[in-house]
C-alpha cells in the first residue's frame, strides 16, 4: 500500500533528496525555502549525512563543488537573490561537469524584493545560470508528489549527463501542504564516477577537476562536446497535458500557474471554449516539439506566469510565431487569479473569432 | 651510487610556468616533500586557487580540484566532508585568500575545518600583473599603489595569521618564509606539523609563507629575497600565531 505522508513542498524535496542517496547538502537560510535547510539539519545527523549551514550561497555552492568533486551526491537550496549569489559556482561546476542539484524556491525580484511565490527566474535559470556557454537542466514541479518525485529525478539526470539540475519552484509550492507518497523514493543508481576526488591511493593517475583551458581552441573542443551532450539531453524534454487534443486555445503554464490554469480551462469549456493546458515540466530543456506540434491544431497560445513574460519568449520560439501567443502575468509575488486566467482565454478566443 | 637529492614523488616532472626568482617553487617542494615523507600523496586532495598558482593541478601528483577565486576552503570543506579519510589542502596566494576569500577562509577556520591551508604572501597580485593586494604594505609601490600603499587611503594590510589565530577554530597558525636556507628549513617544519596536526584531526591549520615576485617587485631575484627580508618580515613578523598543543 502506498505511504502517504502530509509534508511541505520543501520538505518533500530534502526527504527525496535522502531518499536519492544524497548525504551532503550546504546551505544557507533565505525564505520561503528554509524547511529544506531545517529538514536536512534535522534527518543528516542521524543517517550519518552532513548538513552543514555554510557562511554564504557562495561557499555553499562552492562546498557543492568540492563534494561533487569527491564523487558524492550534493545539495544545496536557495531563493532567488540566493540562487544570483550562486552563479560562480554553476559557472564554474558546467566548466567542471560536475553534476548536483540546486533547488530554487522563487521569491518575487528583482533585488531583494519580496518574499511571496514568483516565477521571474526563469531566464536565470535557463538561459543564463552564471557566464560562459552552458545549460542547466531544470525541472518544474507543480504539486509536492513532484517536488518529490522530480528531486529524485534530478539526482539520477544529474549523475547521468554529469549536470546541474536545478528544481525551479516558487514560494507557494514550498510552503503548500499536500499528501505525498514517499513509497515512490528509490536508491542512488550506480553511476560510475571514475573522475572523482578520492586519491589516487597508489592505483591510478591523478584526476583534476578544473574548468581552466588557456588554449581557445582547446577550449572551444571541449564546449561544442558539451553542446553535443546537451544535445542528447534534449531528448527528456517532457509536457504535462490536459485537455489539449481538441484545444482551440492552449494555456502553457508551469508551476503552481499550471495548477490555476487548469481551473480556469475548466470553466472555460462550461462556457463552450475549447480550452487545453500544456505544461512543460522540464523547463530546460524546453519541449518545444511538443509545442510546435500543439501549434499545428491549435488558433491560439496564453502562456500564464509570475513574471512579466519570460517563457513565453520560449514558446514563441518553439512555434516560430505561426499563432498568436498572448500573456497572462503578475510580477512582485502576486499570483494570477483563474479569474484572470479565464479572461485571457476568453480575449484570446475573442480575438480569434473577430 | 647512493642518491642524496631528488625530486620529490609527489611533485610532477613537468616543467613550471612560475616566473624566475618566484618561491612558488620552493613552496611547492617542500609541499611534496611533506606529502613524501608522512606517505600522504595518494590518500591527498589538493585545492588549487585562482592567480599564479592556478596550475598547481599540474604540479602535485595528488588529485586536484581547481577552485574559483577564494573560494578554495569551501571547495575543499565540501571535499574533507565527503570524504574525512582524505587528507585535503589548499594552496592560496594573498589576492585569492586575503581578498575575495576572506569569509571562505575566517568561516573555515571558524568551523575548526580539518583542512590544511598553505597560504602564499608575496603582498602583491601576481598573475594579473602585479596590482595591490590585501597584504601590500604601507609604501609599497604596486601597479594600482602607484605612489606607495598610503593606509589612510587604500587602508591597511590584512594579517591573516594573527586574524586568525583569535579564532577558536584554528589549531595551528605560524607565518614562515623561504627566503633564506635556515628559513626554508623551518617552513617545511611548519608544513609538515600542520598536516600532522590535519592527521591528527586537530582542525584548521595554515601555513602563511612570506614569498617574493620577482617579476611584479621589479627586483632581480636576490634583491627580491632582500627586499622580502628587510620589508615584508618586519611588517609580518615570523612565527607560530597558535598552537593547540601549546596554547
Amino acid at each position: 500500500m502506498a505511504e502517504k505522508v502530509l509534508m511541505k513542498g520543501n520538505e518533500a524535496i530534502a526527504e527525496a533528496a535522502i531518499m536519492a542517496g544524497c548525504r551532503h547538502f550546504f546551505g544557507y537560510p533565505i525564505t520561503p525555502q528554509t524547511e529544506v535547510a531545517a529538514y536536512m539539519a534535522k534527518r543528516m545527523p542521524k543517517i550519518g549525512g552532513t548538513y552543514l549551514q555554510a557562511e554564504s550561497e557562495i561557499a555553499a555552492i562552492n562546498m557543492v563543488y568540492g563534494a561533487s568533486s569527491a564523487g558524492v551526491r550534493a545539495m544545496t537550496s536557495s531563493s532567488s537573490p540566493g540562487i544570483s549569489l550562486k552563479s560562480e559556482g554553476l559557472s564554474y561546476m558546467a566548466g567542471s561537469d560536475l553534476p548536483a542539484v540546486l533547488v530554487n524556491i522563487q521569491r518575487g525580484g528583482p533585488g531583494l524584493g519580496g518574499i511571496r511565490p514568483s516565477q521571474s527566474d526563469y531566464f536565470q535559470a535557463t538561459r543564463s545560470s552564471g557566464h560562459g556557454d552552458f545549460h542547466m537542466i531544470v525541472l518544474a514541479p507543480n504539486n509536492v508528489q513532484e517536488m518529490f518525485d522530480l528531486t529524485i529525478e534530478a539526482f539520477e539526470l544529474a549523475d547521468q549527463y554529469r549536470m546541474t539540475a536545478m528544481i525551479l519552484g516558487d514560494g507557494m509550492l514550498g510552503q503548500v501542504m499536500e499528501p505525498v507518497d514517499i513509497s515512490r523514493g528509490e536508491a542512488a543508481s550506480n553511476v560510475t564516477k571514475d573522475w572523482a576526488l578520492t586519491g589516487t591511493k597508489g592505483q591510478r593517475k591523478r584526476n583534476v577537476i578544473n574548468s581552466l583551458y588557456l588554449e581557445a581552441e582547446e577550449l572551444e573542443m571541449l564546449n561544442l562536446k558539451r553542446f553535443e551532450k546537451y544535445a542528447e539531453v534534449e531528448k527528456i524534454a517532457r509536457t504535462d497535458n490536459y485537455l489539449t487534443e481538441d484545444a482551440e486555445v492552449i494555456i502553457v503554464a508551469y508551476g503552481i500557474c499550471a495548477r490555476i490554469a487548469r481551473n480556469a480551462i475548466n470553466e472555460a469549456r462550461k462556457k463552450g471554449i475549447k480550452a487545453g493546458l500544456i505544461r512543460p515540466v522540464t523547463l530546460w530543456p524546453f519541449p518545444k516539439n511538443q509545442l510546435k506540434a500543439a501549434a499545428e491544431k491549435a488558433k491560439a497560445f496564453v502562456v500564464v506566469e509570475m513574471s512579466m513574460g519570460q517563457m513565453i519568449q520560449d514558446v514563441e520560439l518553439s512555434i516560430r510565431c505561426s499563432r498568436p501567443v498572448h500573456l497572462c502575468s503578475r510580477t512582485g509575488g502576486m499570483v494570477p487569479t483563474p479569474e484572470a486566467v479565464l479572461e485571457a482565454i476568453e480575449n484570446a478566443a475573442q480575438a480569434e473569432r473577430s | 651510487m647512493e642518491i642524496v637529492f631528488q625530486r620529490p614523488k609527489a611533485l610532477s616532472d613537468v616543467s613550471s610556468h612560475y616566473c624566475p626568482g618566484c618561491t612558488h617553487g620552493i613552496i611547492h617542494r617542500l609541499v611534496a616533500e611533506v606529502l613524501d615523507e608522512l606517505d600522504l600523496t595518494g590518500k591527498t586532495v589538493g585545492v588549487a586557487p585562482v592567480g599564479c598558482a592556478v596550475l598547481a593541478y599540474n604540479y602535485f601528483e595528488c588529485d586536484m580540484a581547481q577552485a574559483a577565486h577564494g573560494r578554495a576552503p569551501a571547495v575543499a570543506t565540501g571535499l574533507k566532508r565527503a570524504n574525512p579519510a582524505n587528507i585535503v589542502f589548499t594552496y592560496q596566494g594573498d589576492g585569492d585568500l586575503a581578498a575575495i576569500g576572506t569569509a571562505e577562509t575566517v568561516h573555515a577556520a571558524a568551523r575548526g575545518e580539518n583542512i590544511t591551508i598553505i597560504f602564499v604572501n608575496n603582498a602583491i597580485y601576481g598573475m594579473t600583473g602585479g596590482q595591490m593586494a590585501p597584504t601590500t604594505i604601507p609604501g609599497q609601490i604596486t601597479q594600482t599603489s602607484p605612489y606607495g600603499r598610503d593606509p589612510k587611503y587604500a587602508g591597511f594590510p590584512l594579517k591573516i595569521c594573527e586574524t586568525l589565530s583569535t579564532i577558536d577554530g584554528t589549531a595551528y597558525a605560524e607565518r614562515v618564509s623561504v627566503d633564506s636556507v635556515k628559513n626554508v628549513i623551518n617552513a617545511k617544519k611548519a608544513i609538515k606539523k600542520a598536516f600532522e596536526y590535519q592527521i591528527a584531526g586537530k582542525g584548521f591549520t595554515i601555513v602563511e609563507v612570506l614569498s617574493t615576485c620577482s617579476t611584479n617587485w621589479g627586483l632581480e631575484p636576490v634583491e627580491a629575497l632582500t627586499w622580502l627580508r628587510e620589508n615584508l618580515i618586519p611588517y609580518y613578523p615570523l612565527g607560530v600565531y597558535k598552537d593547540k598543543e601549546v596554547f
